[in-house]
This record gives C-alpha cells, structure tokens and sequence, in this order.
C-alpha cells in the first residue's frame, strides 16, 4: 500500500514537508506503513508527535481523520451515535406506517451520525487517523479503541458489522499521564519522541521559521539544549523553541546573548520560577 | 537468526522488560522488512516492537549492545577498512594488550583531542579502540564488568586534563564575561568527553563479548530496572535515576484524583432543565439535564517518618511529597522522629529540593526525647496539634516502618485521627516478612489505616497510585448511584449504564 521501500525514502519524504525526522521516527513509521501496524507516538509536550501524524497524511496524500481524547469521551463520540432527534421527528411525520416498516427504516444510515472512528473505518479511501492524547481517556474507552484497533471493524447492532475498507494508518499519542494498557500497547509499535538533539532542532528551526539564518537557529537550538539540562518544572518544548526563534526574528536581534536571552525568556518558559532559576543559572555560572 | 531473537527476548525478560509473545512474533514480522546491513534499522526495528515503555529504553540498549555487538556490522557502515580487523580472530593473533599500533600514551591523548576538537565521531571511534587496546589491559577471561576496564583507561588518559583543554579550546573566541557562551562552551566539553566515554565503553563491551560470549557479559551488565530498586538501599546513582520518575508518577496521581472528581458530576436529575430543553423537541424530554455536584477538592496529608534508619526511604518519600506539592494545592507535609512538624512550607513552589532538605533537616522540630523513632508520640502530637484541622475530605499518607523501639504504639491516637479524616493509608518500605518483627508494630496500626501497603520499589509505589485512586473512583460512584432514586431517574440510569 505504500510507495515508499525505505525508512530513508520515509524521511526524505518527511522532509519534504517540512516535518525533520530522526533515524527512528522514520524507521517506525516505514514499519507502520509495511506492517499495517498502529503506532504509539510517546513523549513530553510540544515536541511534534501531533505533526507527525499530519506529516504523514501530507506524504501519503491521505486524508487526516482526527479523535481528540479527553476525558468522558464515550462510543457515542469516538465511535457513532444514532440521531435520535432526526428519528423522533420522522416518526411523528409517519404515523400511519407499520412499526416493522418504520423500524428498518430509522435505523438506516440516514440517522447515523458518523464520528472519527467509524468515519475512518468506512472510508472508502485509506486516511491516516489521528487518536490524539489517548491518555486521557478512560480504561472502558480505551477498551473499545482496542477493538477498532485490532480488527478494524466496529459492529453496530441494527446495521450489522461495517468492516474497512482500506485500513488506515493510526498514530495515537500519549503524554504519559496514565499508564495504557497492556493490550493496547501490545497491539501498537511504540516510539517514544524525546527533545531532539541541537543539530535536528537547528533542521527543524530553519525549516519552521522563514528568514531565519542559519547562525541563529544554531545558537537557539543550543541555549534551548542548555536550558532543558535545568531542573525545571517544565522544560521549554520545540514548539515553544520555534515561537522565541520567531520573537528574536521579529525583534531583529542576530545573535544571542546573555541579555537578549534574560529579555525574552518568558517566551520559553512558562512558570516564573523557572525563569528565575535559569536567569541565576545564566548569570552566575562558575568558570 | 530466530534463536538470537529468543535469546534477547529472553534476556530482556530476565532484566523485567516484559515481552509477550505477540511482541516477539511482531518483531520477527518487522524484521523482515528490514535491511541488515543497517545497524540503526534493526536497531530501531526491534525497539519499536519490543519496548513499550520509555523507562526500559536503557535496559533494551545495554542488551542490545551486548547481543548484536559482534554480529551486526559496526556502526555506519564503511567507517574505516581498519575495521576489518574487529572481525575473526584477531585478538587471538594480537593478544590482549595489542600495542600494535605503537603510539605512545601522548600521541594517542592528541589525537583523541583532535576527534573531539572537531567532532570526528569515526576519528573517536577509531582512537577510543586504541586506547582500549593500549591501555585498558583486558584479561580474556575474567569475569568482571566493563566498569573496571573503563575506569583503567580514562585514569591513564587523564580525562580531566583532557576536558580542561578543550574547554580552554572552546573558549578561545569567546568573551570571558558573557555567561551564556562560557555556559555553552563548558556544557560542549562535557558533553565530548561523555561521547570519549561512551566510545570506551562501546568498544570494552564489545571486546568481553566477543571473549566470554553474549550470555556471560549481559549477566554481569545486568542491573535493575529503575522501578525496582529497593528504595531503602539506594544508592545516589539510583536515588537520581528515581528522581525522573518520580515526576511524571506524581503527575499521573494528579491527573487520576482529578479525573475521579470530574467523573462524579453527574448528580440528580434537574427537573428545571429538563423541562426547559424539552422545549425544543415538542415538549418531549429527549435530554435529561441533570445538577452537577460540587467537586471535592482532595485534601491530601503526608506524615513522614524521617529518622536514621528511614534515612534513604525518607529522602524519597520527601521527593515524592515535593513533586505531589506542585501538582496539588491542598498538600500538607508532616515529618516526624518522635515528635511531630509541619514542613508544607518548605515545599512551596520554585523552592529547590536540595534545599527544602537542609532546612527540614535544620530547622524542622522534629526531636522530643532522644532522636528514635516513636510513633506513639508523634501521633498524640499530631492530633493535639492539628487534629482541629482534619476533615472529612482529608487523606492520610504515613510513610514509615512502624519500628518503634520498642515504646508504646498508643494506636488509640491514630485511630482518633483515623475517624476524622476520610482515608488513612499506610506506605511500609520494608518487606511484608519483616512486618511485627523486633520493634515493629504495624499489626497494632493497621487496623486503624484504610489499607497497608508494601512500597519498597517504585512500581509498588505505583501500584499504590492506581489502586488508591481506582477505589476512590469506584466508591464515590457508588455514592451518587446511590443519590439517584426518582423513578424518572431510574429510567435513565437503564439507558446510561
């Protein structure tokens, strides 16, 4: 089903879009794509895992079909729900048809309301779904995921069994607030995305933000390495590496020092007394 | 090639990687449609289908290395034709201490210098197994780990000298004064240096592999995973180790008790609601609106026993309550020897724990007689002190060994305490068998806790985390099924199981 014959191929291709993979994101998504398989994407905040599921929608030319997880969602949401409303109203415009007559006919696929799931199960062409924070959800809902999962198929008692059409590629991501089942991990090819090294988030910076010099990217790519070693409460993300990339861009600065890093690092971090930790760690470093 | 797979499988189990079948069958599935000739690939290959789990990702790489470190072609293919020589028998020819080469101590030094300088990870390849040639001074045969042969080495390269000059290096077009490129520079010295050593390491490995085999060296490499290091006999290394797990556990209770608080919103039906939505529909009640209740915010105690003999455990516990503290907004911290004190403050955010521990150490009055364990005592205070300030919605941690020297439990205390709060547990870091024996009471306690548990590594720690809030879950549910009684209410209940 894919066109690609290598996890290179995968990564030049990744690339093409803008999307900078490490040796393993590619070989883990060309065995996705080879074995059929779902893959556990597994990792801190902001690092990229939601883009790789769009990189690998663009590459593949499949549409992104996408479940945000939160908590309480239900089959009802994930998976289909009949639009009883609609029903209720067709019943009172039909009053004199047979129950038997009518029965059949409610439950038909006029009234279904389709979610991601399904939606991505009945898909005539092959998509790349996207469960994104699976983590959130709970263990009952996770159960039902294992069954589309597994089988790809979802029953729906007055329909029948709706089985896929092509089988999709999933990538569900988790940042690790709970620990996920057993079965479903089993099922799944795990990746666990960490921050990249300063070489690849320079790749990625010159990549995300237009304009930016090669210099630049270089130095912030390194301060953001140097400032996750910090013991904070939470370290800065690529995505939030990318927005202070653009700040500097905007504010015309071409080169990174003590101070220019002390004004703007609140694009960074989040929490003052991380800012305060890494302003005492910048400014009173031994030699 | 399915025997090899076996072997590593079984390995990875022996360390407590749990590999199910399936995954292993996965794995022979993936690997067909992998190139071998790529080390990375297979590597990369074999995680993805056997690891489920970031924390085994260390555990995976030791034996990996040591499994396919003589089978699977070196590194980046093509690295360098002198290669070839690491194939075969060509320690046999050379003996152990090589020294074929002849470079001298010095020249050697340089030109692991030079690799560094510029970053040439085949040119530090290449003289990291040289120095291990020349300097490491492996014995075939005896069976010890890589740590002995690699401290050898970077004692006879003088490590330290060698990163001092490189940072002097880095630092040669940089402004003493700016902070933030001294930082960079110094952080780029260190962190050749952990490659050099890396590289030693690699090349070490792959020597006593290939003279004792896969199987002998992974038994040595063996370590335990990080979630079953005995919390009462950790080492510093270990104690580091946990300290990156701790976070992300005390996140995931976190999230659980708050997800246990939004589970229980819905309430009793609100007939007012209902009635207004069914407007919309005809008058017909399609949608039942029901009231939400209130959340209750959980209100969480720690009592920690921080005497000498729970020294190692106590520093951990602490840890836990340091990270808990950031995640809750009601958690008060109490520690105790024989008398008790309150120590929230010294957790408040943005302050270092390395910190917060001197100053409870220092400052937190925690001694009444003679500095031993009594857990009567410090009961009977922490009622008289705080007791006003239990609740129905609090819950208790006590972390300790219930060792008591021998003094008066006056469970009577606890059991007080135990009525005006909702929940006690009791975290126990010493084996269930030593439970009641010499000066420990826990018998006389746990009648009193809602539930004792053994917590010597983290996974029972965890275990802890997932039953604690999978009961709270289950019981406030009861709760509000119970609340649920009208008839119109009961009809719902039947469509929404």
């Amino acid at each position: 089903m894919s066109v690609f014959d290598s996890p290179s191929a995968v990564a030049d291709a990744l690339r093409g879009v803008d999307y900078l993979p490490d040796p393993r994101i590619s070989q883990v998504a060309f065995l996705a794509m080879r074995l059929g398989k779902p893959v556990l994407v597994e990792g801190p905040a902001g690092v990229g895992k939601t883009e790789l599921a769009k990189a690998l929608a663009a590459i593949t030319g499949r549409p992104l079909i996408r479940l945000q997880c939160y908590e309480g969602l239900d089959e009802s949401r994930a998976l289909y729900e009949w639009n009883y409303k609609k029903q209720l109203l067709r019943i009172q415009a039909d009053r004199d048809h047979e129950w038997s007559e009518l029965e059949s006919d409610i439950f038909s696929e006029e009234f279904l309301l389709t979610r991601p799931l399904l939606a991505a199960i009945r898909s005539e062409e092959p998509v790349v779904l996207l469960i994104d924070e699976v983590d959130r959800v709970e263990m009952e809902t996770e159960a039902l995921l294992l069954e589309v999962l597994s089988d790809f198929q979802v029953s729906i008692p007055e329909l029948g069994t709706v089985a896929a059409s092509s089988v999709p590629l999933v990538i569900l991501t988790s940042n690790n607030t709970r620990e996920l089942s057993e079965a479903l991990k089993r099922r799944c090819l795990f990746l666990h995305v960490g921050y990249p090294n300063p070489d690849r988030e320079q790749q990625i910076l010159l990549a995300r933000v237009p304009d930016i010099t090669e210099k630049l990217a270089g130095e912030i790519a390194r301060v953001a390495t140097s400032i996750r070693g910090m013991d904070l409460r939470k370290a800065p993300s690529v995505s939030e590496t990318i927005d202070w990339a653009r700040t500097l861009l905007a504010l015309g600065i071409d080169h990174l020092d003590t101070d220019v890093v002390g004004d703007t690092i609140h694009v960074l971090l989040k929490y003052q007394t991380d800012i305060e930790r890494a302003l005492k760690d910048l400014s009173v470093e031994s030699r | 090639m399915i025997s090899l797979i076996t072997d590593f499988v079984q390995e990875l189990r022996t360390v407590g990687v749990p590999v199910s079948m399936v995954e292993a069958i996965d794995a022979m599935d993936a690997l067909s449609h992998v190139d071998f000739s790529s080390r990375p690939q297979f590597k990369e290959t074999l995680r993805a289908t056997l690891i489920k789990n970031a924390r085994h990702e260390p555990a995976f790489d030791t034996a990996f290395e040591v499994f396919f470190a003589s089978r699977v072609p070196a590194p980046e293919p093509g690295e360098d034709p002198a290669d070839s020589r690491f194939t075969g028998n060509r320690l046999d020819e050379q003996g152990w201490m090589g020294g074929s080469s002849g470079l001298s101590v010095e020249s050697l030094i340089e030109s692991l210098f030079e690799a560094m300088a510029n970053q040439n990870f085949d040119m530090l390849r290449n003289a990291a197994r040289q120095a291990v040639d020349r300097l490491a001074g492996m014995e075939p045969g005896r069976p010890v780990g890589g740590t002995y042969y690699l401290y050898r080495t970077l004692r006879q390269l003088d490590i330290e000298a060698l990163e001092q000059r490189l940072l002097e290096m880095f630092m040669t077009d940089v402004d003493p004064d700016d902070v933030l490129a001294s930082r960079l520079a110094t952080e780029d010295a260190r962190q050749a240096v952990e490659q050099l050593r890396e590289a030693l390491k690699e090349e070490i490995r792959r020597r006593l592999v290939q003279d004792r085999g896969h199987e002998a060296v992974a038994k040595t490499l063996r370590q335990p995973l990080v979630e079953e290091i005995d919390l009462m006999h950790a080492t510093r290394t270990d104690l580091v180790n946990i300290e990156h797990v701790i976070e992300p556990l005390t996140r995931k209770l976190a999230a659980r008790l708050a997800r246990r608080r939004k589970l229980s919103h819905r309430g009793r039906l609100d007939f007012r609601k209902t009635v207004r939505a069914s407007l919309a529909t005809g008058g017909v009640p399609v949608e039942p609106k029901f009231k939400t209740v209130r959340p209750h915010r959980p209100e969480i105690m720690l009592l920690c026993d921080i005497s000498g003999s729970m020294a190692t455990f106590a520093r951990f516990t602490l840890q836990f309550t340091y990270a808990m503290a950031t995640q809750f907004s009601r958690l008060r911290a109490f520690v105790f020897v024989d008398a008790v004190d309150e120590v929230t403050d010294f957790f408040k955010p943005g302050i270092d724990f390395g910190e917060a521990i001197v100053r409870i150490g220092s400052e937190a009055d925690v001694v009444w007689l003679d500095g031993h364990s009594d857990y009567g005592h410090a009961f009977e205070q922490f009622l008289a002190k705080y007791g006003r300030e239990l609740t129905p919605r609090t819950t208790l941690i006590v972390a300790g060994d219930a060792r008591n020297n021998y003094r008066d439990p006056r469970a009577q205390y606890l059991a007080e305490v135990a009525d005006a709060v909702e929940s006690v547990y009791w975290l126990n870091p010493e084996p269930r068998a030593y439970w009641d024996s010499g000066d420990s009471v826990m018998a006389r306690y746990a009648p009193n806790c809602d539930e004792v548990f053994e917590v010597r590594n983290l996974r029972q720690l965890e275990e802890f985390v997932e039953r604690v809030t999978d009961q709270r879950v289950s019981r406030t549910r009861n709760r509000s099924k119970r609340s649920v009684a009208g008839p119109m209410n009961r009809l719902v209940a039947r469509k929404n199981p």
